[in-house]
């Protein structure tokens, strides 16, 4: 089968399986980031303080605390000393990452998820092609670059251009300027690079893959063997990269559970796969056994 | 060696190369970010922090923008700074003359810090070190004409502690008092009432950051009648009585009659 065009990606999923099972994780994630924003605008604009704050440190019901850890470890490395709310907060945070994968944060809460998906949908629709090219490894290093910078100038550097933090804080404590910065990305996304902002250059995803390495919730094309090739996982993974060694590994005896970190499991490969090769699944299911037996019969 | 085993693996070099652009990249954009970190360390002096910050370049390291107190704030008073407020990106801050802190006794804001960037050990609001308030113009402070404004010394939460009114003589009708307005920085919190009640178009007392407004005398100095208290006497041998060589029979009183009659002669 001949790999179907960019713009149709998902088209022959929704006729094979029904709209809903084409796009349920999709819906249910954009649901997911809109419910935990209204949960933070009910406090400023109704008076239920459901939860008080921004991403980077909340208070849920008055009495949970959440801190996000990668702009804790920026406060630590640029001196100040940590304190147990903000402790407590960052080690529940970093537990339910750990535990469901690093960039779940990504897709399923940030609200940069909006704009760059837009952009890639857009871009898949105009047919804009090429732009500017970035290794994906960049965020790492832009990572370690926030972290000596905050060493260097003893303050939390990055947070006064984190387009992460600025549009969540926009929103939220109202800041026109949050409006420039979505446009800006969106635009960087749009024309100049693709799946730049999010799959190459934002350190928050960086450090955020890095805590989900091990995580155990993920996703699996555990049905490989179904895969006739449309290419649509491709198309809509904001991460396209994870995918092939899961999918086309086989024949390498590699497991067909997505392990590389960068995945952020937001499920639309589950969604736009009209075969249903994909599904959520957890790490320990990567076994080849079926591979080394099929190997087993044939070898004698 | 020959020149073949000088010769890079083609894409072992290419990795080098991208490598090296990315890090090159990554280095001047963290150039940028540093600078730019540099300038934002400059808070304007009207935009004043909450309660319980040691130091700017402290704060910077420990506030993490999440707004909570702001959010706790019973006034609102406080406000994360955007764009075009000249104050590190996202952090709290108040004007005075906009609207000062209210100075609650329970400090909600620092109780909501989760970070302690605002300082927990803050427990007394008395405590608390905004800024400092300073009568910037002497020649437009009501008080210094000689009239009784008083506005200042009269909203102070710390009254006649960490604003006191001096008086003085009235020179120019010689017969009135003038009474001027004294901060006195050991009491005064930097919670801007002050500043929000003087009663001219612009302000004639301001609060300013403690290091703007406040002088240091050289660690050597040593003030004589302070000394003089702590000990008990004075620390300098006292002058030799100067001898006059006068007439017989005259005299210097030195309490103001000058030159005298001795008694008697």
């Amino acid at each position: 089968m001949m790999a179907n065009l960019p713009e149709d990606a998902g088209k022959a999923a929704i006729a094979d399986k029904g709209w809903w099972k084409a796009n349920q994780w999709l819906i249910l994630r954009r649901l997911t980031q809109l419910s935990i924003l209204a949960l933070f605008l009910v406090g400023p604009y109704m008076g239920y303080w459901i939860i008080k704050g921004n991403l980077t440190s909340s208070l849920v019901l008055e009495v949970l605390p959440l801190t996000d850890p990668y702009i804790l470890l920026q406060s630590f490395i640029a001196g100040h000393e940590i304190v147990s709310t903000a402790l407590i907060g960052a080690v529940i945070v970093t537990v339910f990452y750990l535990l469901l994968g690093g960039r779940v944060y990504c897709s399923w809460l940030c609200p940069i998820n909006f704009v760059t998906d837009a952009a890639d949908w857009l871009r898949r629709r105009l047919h804009i092609k090429g732009g500017a090219r970035f290794s994906s490894k960049t965020r790492y290093w832009i990572l370690l670059m926030t972290l000596l910078v905050a060493a260097i100038t003893t303050s939390i550097a990055w947070e006064i251009v984190n387009p992460v933090s600025i549009v969540h804080r926009g929103i939220i404590f109202g800041s026109g300027f949050a409006v420039m910065v979505v446009v800006a990305i969106f635009i960087f996304d749009l024309l100049i690079s693709r799946k730049g902002w999010c799959g190459h250059l934002c350190p928050v995803g960086a450090f955020y893959s890095l805590l989900g390495h091990y995580s155990p919730l993920r996703v699996s094309a555990s049905k490989r063997e179904q895969c006739d090739d449309c290419m649509d996982c491709f198309m809509v993974c904001p991460e396209e990269q994870v995918i092939k060694p899961a999918l086309k590994g086989e024949s390498k005896g590699i497991g067909p559970v997505i392990m590389d970190m960068n995945c952020t499991n937001c499920g639309r490969c589950i969604d736009v796969c009209a075969k249903d090769v994909f599904t959520y699944s957890n790490r320990f299911n990567n076994s080849t056994l079926l591979n080394v037996a099929n190997k087993k019969e044939v070898a004698p | 060696m020959n020149a073949q085993s000088k010769q890079m693996n083609p894409s072992r070099r290419r990795f080098m190369q991208e490598t090296a652009r990315t890090v090159c990249g990554v280095s001047l954009l963290g150039l940028g970010l540093g600078v730019y970190s540099r300038q934002t360390h400059s808070l304007p002096a009207t935009a004043l922090r909450p309660p319980g910050v040691k130091s700017e370049e402290e704060f910077l390291s420990a506030c993490i923008r999440c707004g909570l107190c702001v959010r706790d704030c019973p006034y609102d008073i406080l406000k994360l700074s955007t764009f075009s407020d000249e104050v590190a990106l996202g952090t709290p801050f108040f004007i005075a003359r906009k609207i000062p802190c209210e100075m609650c006794e329970d400090i909600p804001c620092v109780k909501a810090c989760p970070t302690s960037a605002l300082d927990h050990n803050l427990t007394s609001i008395d405590d608390a070190r905004m800024g400092l308030a300073v009568i910037v113009d002497q020649e437009t402070c009501l008080n210094y004409q000689g009239l009784r404004c008083d506005v200042c010394h009269r909203v102070c939460p710390l009254i006649n502690k960490a604003i006191t009114l001096e008086p003085r003589h009235n020179q120019r009708s010689g017969k009135h008092t003038i009474f001027i307005p004294v901060v006195h920085s050991d009491s005064c919190t930097g919670c801007g009432v002050c500043e929000r009640a003087c009663v001219l178009e612009e302000a004639a007392i301001k609060v300013l950051p403690i290091n703007l407004a406040k002088g240091e005398i050289g660690k050597h100095y040593r003030l004589g009648w302070e000394e003089k208290e702590k000990a008990g006497k004075s620390l300098v041998t006292p002058d030799e009585e100067h001898k006059y060589n006068l007439p017989e029979g005259l005299k210097y009183e030195h309490a103001g009659e000058g030159l005298m009659k001795e008694p008697g002669k």
